[in-house]
């Protein structure tokens, strides 16, 4: 097969994916409600509106007010998805976030939509690269990325049915499908989509294709890497990095946002349990530069080439 | 006797653990309970005229047994939360501990209010009196703030102001979503009124019609360290809320039928939220207290607590013998 021939995977924009599901189940729980700051479009809601025109909250641009209903909401016995661009659910609203969700147990699904640099070329105004960062820092708060459209299902439906707040970020740039048929997330749970012993790459979101595409690089030069899917930024599958950490010259971690996310969170793990060689891939203290988000995700080093470049230095040094 | 075996035999709190008793206070306040609303207005105001000098007599001594509180906002919001919760909703410890989905719901947004929220839930039997002697001691279920995961009777965890409305709107918005009557009240204070998102919600609410949603803001016109007007001025107030599209009542927020009448007037037949600005005055009504900016998180030293109990003791000794 040459390149002209080669049959790219077909790329998912999981937005789509997240809007089906929403409606399918708020068609049988009458308790889910969306809330949302003008986001319909880019919340992908517009469907989800017609039908459910009075379980849709659109409170205009008012972040805080948004997140603060959809506590009174879940106060109320609804299960609210309170649904907005990334950027601004995490950071306008980061004291509801915290005070009026976290802190107080509200039921409450934020879900953040075109995270990362998916406006890669709008400048890091619209980026929502720290939100790992951020909300992983809040107690009893679970943060969770899917990486493809089966995994986005299974998270909004796991979201729907779990009693706590929870933080899905939902991708816009396009990913292939990566897990297999039979899949099922399980909260907190690494995902082992390649086995090998020589290094780990983890990976989590949009980064896993490009961790997996990676993986096959390296195999191709002999080195056998682990590719571990991390949907769950939090709480982190312990087991899972510790067992890397032994069983492998070290770890790898690639994510679309600010290493203070899955980065600093494996980090700490095997710091606490069983040190071993990190290097995370991602954004190092820096705003984005200018440019599409798969050119900018290539550009800090999180292309197949650059995580195999990283990792197979790695094992080199072991 | 421990707190643990207090709590444990009452109501009320999410868990109960042991920890430090302040210093009792001269007599602890008594659970007088819900009277009703529609009741003789005479029998109403004087059971929520006793009920609320009880609770600044029990919050006085609270503030001056733990060396920390705001003892001056919670005087002036005193009379709001006893009216509310002892005469106005419908609520009962009871509604309470079963989740009754259809109780009406309290915010306290101010919730530097704590000690006073705290006392007038005592007060109506929501938790037991002695739990008010663990306020701010390690582990203690009642923060300076309230916490909705320590004291079931607490609907959201307030704090950092311009929380609080919002939270409230979510409620109405459940609340007409199920079709019910039930109400849903906030209580903000006035400075907290410079928060921005409270002005995100009062657009929200105008806009949505929540005739079941009532704000009442504590207008004592003093905020920490200064005067509102001096600091960043509310007025024209009611001019404001009603191009938000909210209904406005002005009464005095000290006086308990004024209160009564305000709440009574919900939902305004124009459909419009209700936007209580209730006049009051901070420290109310301990006279070195009363209007003095000084007391909004000043400790009353042994002596102001004696002077300020006298001076509660003389209305109380009035109650019943002096028809308003």
């Amino acid at each position: 097969m040459n390149a002209s021939t080669a049959v790219r995977p077909a790329l998912h924009d999981c937005r789509d994916t997240w809007a089906a599901t929403l409606a399918d189940v708020a068609s049988k729980d009458p308790r889910v409600v969306a809330v949302v700051n003008d986001s319909v479009g880019s919340s992908k809601l517009g469907g989800f509106q017609k039908e459910f025109a009075d379980r849709t909250i659109n409170v205009g641009i008012a972040e805080q007010d948004m997140v603060g209903i959809g506590a009174g909401l879940a106060n109320g016995g609804r299960i609210p998805f309170v649904s907005a661009a990334a950027c601004f659910l995490t950071a306008r609203a980061m004291e509801q976030i915290k005070a009026d969700v976290a802190y107080s147990q509200y039921n409450v699904k934020l879900v953040g939509q075109s995270p990362g640099v998916a406006y890669g070329d709008l400048g890091p105004t619209h980026h929502s690269i720290e939100d790992f960062g951020w909300l992983r820092t809040l107690p009893g708060l679970v943060v969770v990325a899917p990486a493809d459209p089966r995994e986005t299902e299974q998270v909004v439906r796991w979201a729907a049915s779990h009693e706590g707040p929870v933080y899905i970020r939902v991708s816009r740039m396009g990913v292939p499908d990566v897990y297999p048929e039979d899949y099922t997330f399980t909260p907190g749970r690494a995902v082992a989509l390649r086995d090998g012993d020589d290094v780990t790459i983890i990976a989590t979101g949009t980064t896993v294709c490009r961790a997996l595409d990676a993986a096959e690089l390296l195999s191709a030069g002999g080195v056998e890497a682990r590719v571990l899917s991390m949907p769950t930024i939090k709480p982190l599958d312990t087991d899972a990095v510790v067992a890397a950490a032994r069983e492998t010259a070290g770890i790898v971690t690639v994510e679309e946002a600010l290493v203070t996310g899955l980065g600093g969170a494996v980090a700490e793990t095997v710091v606490a349990h069983h040190p071993c060689p990190v290097r995370t891939i991602g954004f190092h203290d820096t705003f984005a530069t200018t440019g599409s988000a798969e050119w900018l995700l290539d550009h800090i080093g999180a292309s197949p080439s650059g995580i195999a470049d990283v990792a197979r230095e790695m094992v080199r040094a072991r | 006797m421990s707190a643990q075996t207090a709590q444990d035999r009452h109501a009320g709190f999410v868990h109960a653990v042991d920890t430090t008793l302040l210093p009792p206070p001269d007599r602890e306040i008594a659970v007088l309970g819900r009277v009703r609303a529609d009741g003789d207005r005479q029998v109403v105001v004087t059971h929520l005229r006793r009920a609320a000098t009880e609770v600044r007599r029990r919050a006085i001594q609270t503030v001056g047994a733990a060396g920390a509180g705001h003892i001056g906002g919670e005087f002036s919001i005193t009379d709001a939360l006893v009216t509310l919760y002892l005469a106005v909703m419908n609520i009962s410890p009871e509604q309470v501990e079963a989740g009754d989905p259809e109780r009406d719901r309290l915010v306290l947004s101010k919730g530097h209010a704590a000690n006073a929220l705290y006392t007038t839930l005592a007060v109506g039997g929501f938790i037991h009196p002695e739990a008010l002697r663990t306020f701010l001691q390690p582990e203690s279920m009642l923060n300076g703030h309230p916490a909705r995961s320590k004291l079931t009777a607490v609907e959201a965890s307030t704090g950092p102001l311009g929380h609080g409305l919002p939270i409230a709107v979510g409620m109405a918005l459940a609340a007409r979503m199920d079709g019910s009557s039930r109400r849903t009240f906030v209580l903000l204070g006035d400075g907290e009124l410079q928060e921005g998102s409270n002005w995100e919600a009062f657009m929200t609410a105008g806009h949505q019609r929540l005739d079941h949603l009532v704000a009442v803001v504590d207008r004592n016109r003093l905020q920490q360290g200064a005067k509102v007007a001096e600091t960043n001025d509310l007025e024209p107030l009611a001019d404001k809320l009603r191009a938000f599209n909210w209904e406005v009542v002005e009464i005095d927020g000290n006086d308990h039928g004024s209160l009564l009448d305000a709440f009574a007037g919900v939902p305004a037949a124009s459909g419009r939220p209700t936007f209580v600005i209730a006049h009051t005055d901070k420290g109310y009504p301990v006279s070195y207290m009363r209007d003095n900016v000084a007391w909004h998180h000043k400790v009353p030293n042994p002596d102001q607590v004696a002077q300020a109990l006298a001076e509660l003791d003389t209305i109380l000794d009035g109650i019943g013998k002096d028809p308003q």
